[in-house]
């Protein structure tokens, strides 16, 4: 699997890279800056970018604007973004074109190699992974005002949050430490309790369940 | 001079003539004992000072004098439409009698005080009796003419008509109405007159300036002690969070290693904790960064800092921007801290399930509205946040207004003049 870096500071993209490639992925780049990375997109068409937030020349969200402009070129492109802080409006803004194949994550999760690079692989496969900071902001904001929500039990909410973050079935399950028939039983109460509609796509399934989160439906 | 604007309309005229010579009167009857015991006491106490009751009465007499004055500045700018800038040098709170009677002493508007008294109680009283003069001696005229002659001595002068008999009556008379033309005429700039005198001796020419200055070095010192303050608390901060984490990482790290070989186990538990101790040196840092200068605003400017805060509140906040460009970083930095402190305050006190945040730039002025449907009540005041606002934005002469009548809507105005880039 493919992957285009980019990162400006040398330790973390060095380090990134050692990580990628211990696990079995292959760096076709690692840039430093908003103009090379928007040239390796075109150049390279990787499997997958992981591509910082912050960027040169500008230093501010150079890398965020980068890849919305390249998945607007090519819809679905994978692009997991990290940052040293996470924000639901950027959230917002990469998920807004419906398309998956999207990750946001705050630099951190890189401490856990396996959970990183699980993250990286279902945004290259087209699926989903936010940041668990991202999802709680949300249920906060979304839990005192939503009746709905209320109504989830407390395993309900986690099954909830752990989906929301773009993880399937299996992965919750193993996470929880019950069956995935089990988890798929707390789903299906989840989406009734929502009223949101049963999707078996499990990317369309995250996706419905943010896009509730974020805006609602009373 | 607003005497001539209403020429033609004669009743609101004859009433502000009136009116300019009742107070006239009125003045011209404070002026005199007023500044005459001031003057006393001021003298009396100012020279008591080398045996030491002066240090004590100084003070009290010297403020009072000062409320005298202000008083009049009122007057001033009520009646006269005189502005007298007030221009006293502020004392250091608690400060000794001594510190506090010669720090006004060494005040010049003091001075300025003490020599407009002596003014006040001579020339002021003079030319604010005039007014009233004017308007009150016509009648004497008319009441001769009428037959008042007749019981007054021979030798009476009206103004310069010796009152002889009735035709040198009648003469009084026709000076009186003279005399009440000139006082239809003359009234209301005489008394502004009474006012120009105060301000050439009471203002200090540069009085504007000097207020400026005032007020910038009020505002220059609430800035200088917030980011001193400021900066004791990040250094608190970073000193007993990450600062310290940093360090428990660290032994750990050495403790892993020294346990590597013995026991494998162990140290898979002690480089566990290590991990999570940077995970939590990081989630302090960050929350570090953003009470300093939060990326968003950094990132995106201060329109989107804000959409991003309200993002975050766990009230529905709807979010209006009308910037063409950015405004400098530190002017962002305020507002964006402002815009957050008055959200903070809106949803912990106001009870309030919807709020609305406008921002626009408008002849050269920052605004930002912040709007919610809660109980109202808020006063900005010492422990509501909102004091605090008003210090932050007064650095960049921005102001704040609070409109939160009780039973709500609570409305928060700030205005920063800046430009835009």
């Amino acid at each position: 699997m493919r992957v285009v870096l980019a990162e400006d500071l040398f330790l973390l993209r060095d380090g990134l890279a050692r990580l990628l490639e211990a696990h079995g992925f292959q760096i076709a780049a690692a840039v430093e800056s908003g103009p090379e990375l928007t040239r390796a997109l075109a150049e390279l068409d990787p499997d997958v970018a992981v591509v910082d937030v912050r960027l040169p020349p500008t230093h501010t969200d150079e890398g965020l604007q980068c890849a919305l402009r390249a998945r607007q070129e090519r819809p679905g492109m994978p692009v997991l973004v990290l940052s040293q802080h996470v924000e639901q409006l950027y959230a917002r803004e990469l998920l807004a074109d419906g398309g998956g194949g999207v990750g946001y994550l705050l630099k951190d999760r890189v401490f856990d190699a396996d959970q990183f690079v699980d993250a990286v692989r279902r945004v290259a496969a087209g699926g989903t992974a936010m940041d668990p900071q991202v999802i709680q902001q949300l249920l906060s904001r979304r839990g005192a005002e939503s009746r709905p929500l209320a109504r989830l039990t407390p395993r309900e909410r986690e099954v909830l949050e752990l989906m929301a973050q773009g993880r399937t079935n299996a992965a919750i399950a193993g996470r929880l430490v019950v069956t995935e028939r089990a988890v798929a039983k707390h789903t299906a109460n989840i989406f009734a309790k929502l009223g949101l509609e049963v999707s078996d796509d499990d990317n369309r399934r995250v996706l419905a369940v943010l896009a509730y989160l974020d805006h609602g439906r009373e | 001079m607003s005497i001539d604007e209403r020429d033609g309309d004669r009743g609101p005229r004859t009433r502000t003539v009136a009116v300019a010579g009742v107070r006239g009167l009125a003045l011209a009857l404070i002026s005199l004992p007023g500044a005459v015991v001031c003057f006393v006491l001021a003298a009396v106490s100012i020279a008591l000072i080398p045996i030491g009751v002066g240090l004590v009465t100084t003070p009290y007499v010297l403020t009072g004098v000062r409320a005298f004055a202000d008083r009049r500045r009122v007057l001033a700018a009520e009646w006269g439409g005189v502005r007298i800038p007030r221009a006293y040098r502020p004392l250091p709170q608690g400060a000794n009698p001594w510190a506090r009677t010669f720090g006004m002493l060494g005040d010049p508007a003091t001075w300025r005080d003490l020599c407009w008294l002596v003014v006040d109680m001579t020339a002021g009283f003079g030319t604010a009796l005039l007014p009233a003069a004017l308007l009150l001696y016509p009648l004497e005229g008319f009441a001769i003419a009428a037959g008042l002659w007749r019981v007054l001595p021979d030798s009476y002068w009206y103004g310069f008509v010796r009152v002889t008999g009735q035709a040198a009556a009648l003469g009084a008379a026709a000076l009186a109405a003279a005399l009440l033309v000139a006082a239809y005429l003359l009234v209301p700039a005489l008394l502004r007159g009474h006012f120009l005198l105060t301000r050439a001796v009471l203002g200090s020419g540069s009085g504007e300036l000097a207020e400026r200055v005032r007020v910038l070095t009020e505002t220059r010192r609430d800035a200088v002690d917030t980011s001193a303050a400021e900066l004791r608390r990040i250094e608190r901060d970073l000193h007993d969070g990450a600062q310290a984490r940093l360090i428990a990482m660290g032994m750990d790290l050495g403790t892993a290693e020294a346990l590597l070989d013995k026991d494998p186990e162990q140290a898979r538990q002690v480089l566990a904790r290590a991990r999570r101790s940077s995970a939590d040196a990081l989630d302090e840092l960050r929350d570090l960064v953003r009470g300093i200068h939060p990326p968003v605003l950094a990132e995106r400017g201060l329109g989107d800092a804000v959409r991003a805060l309200a993002l975050r509140l766990p009230v529905t906040t709807e979010v209006t921007v009308e910037l063409p460009g950015r405004a400098g970083a530190p002017v962002e930095s305020a507002a964006y801290f402002a815009v957050s402190e008055v959200l903070t305050n809106a949803v912990k006190h106001s009870g309030a399930d919807r709020i609305w945040v406008d921002l626009h730039h408008t002849d050269g002025f920052l605004r930002i509205a912040v709007t919610d449907n809660g109980r109202g009540g808020a006063v900005i005041g010492a422990g509501s946040g909102l004091s605090g606002v008003e210090r932050r934005l007064g650095t960049f002469d921005g102001v704040l207004a609070v409109g939160s009548p009780a039973g709500g809507p609570t409305m928060v105005t700030m205005e920063i003049p800046c430009a835009l880039s």
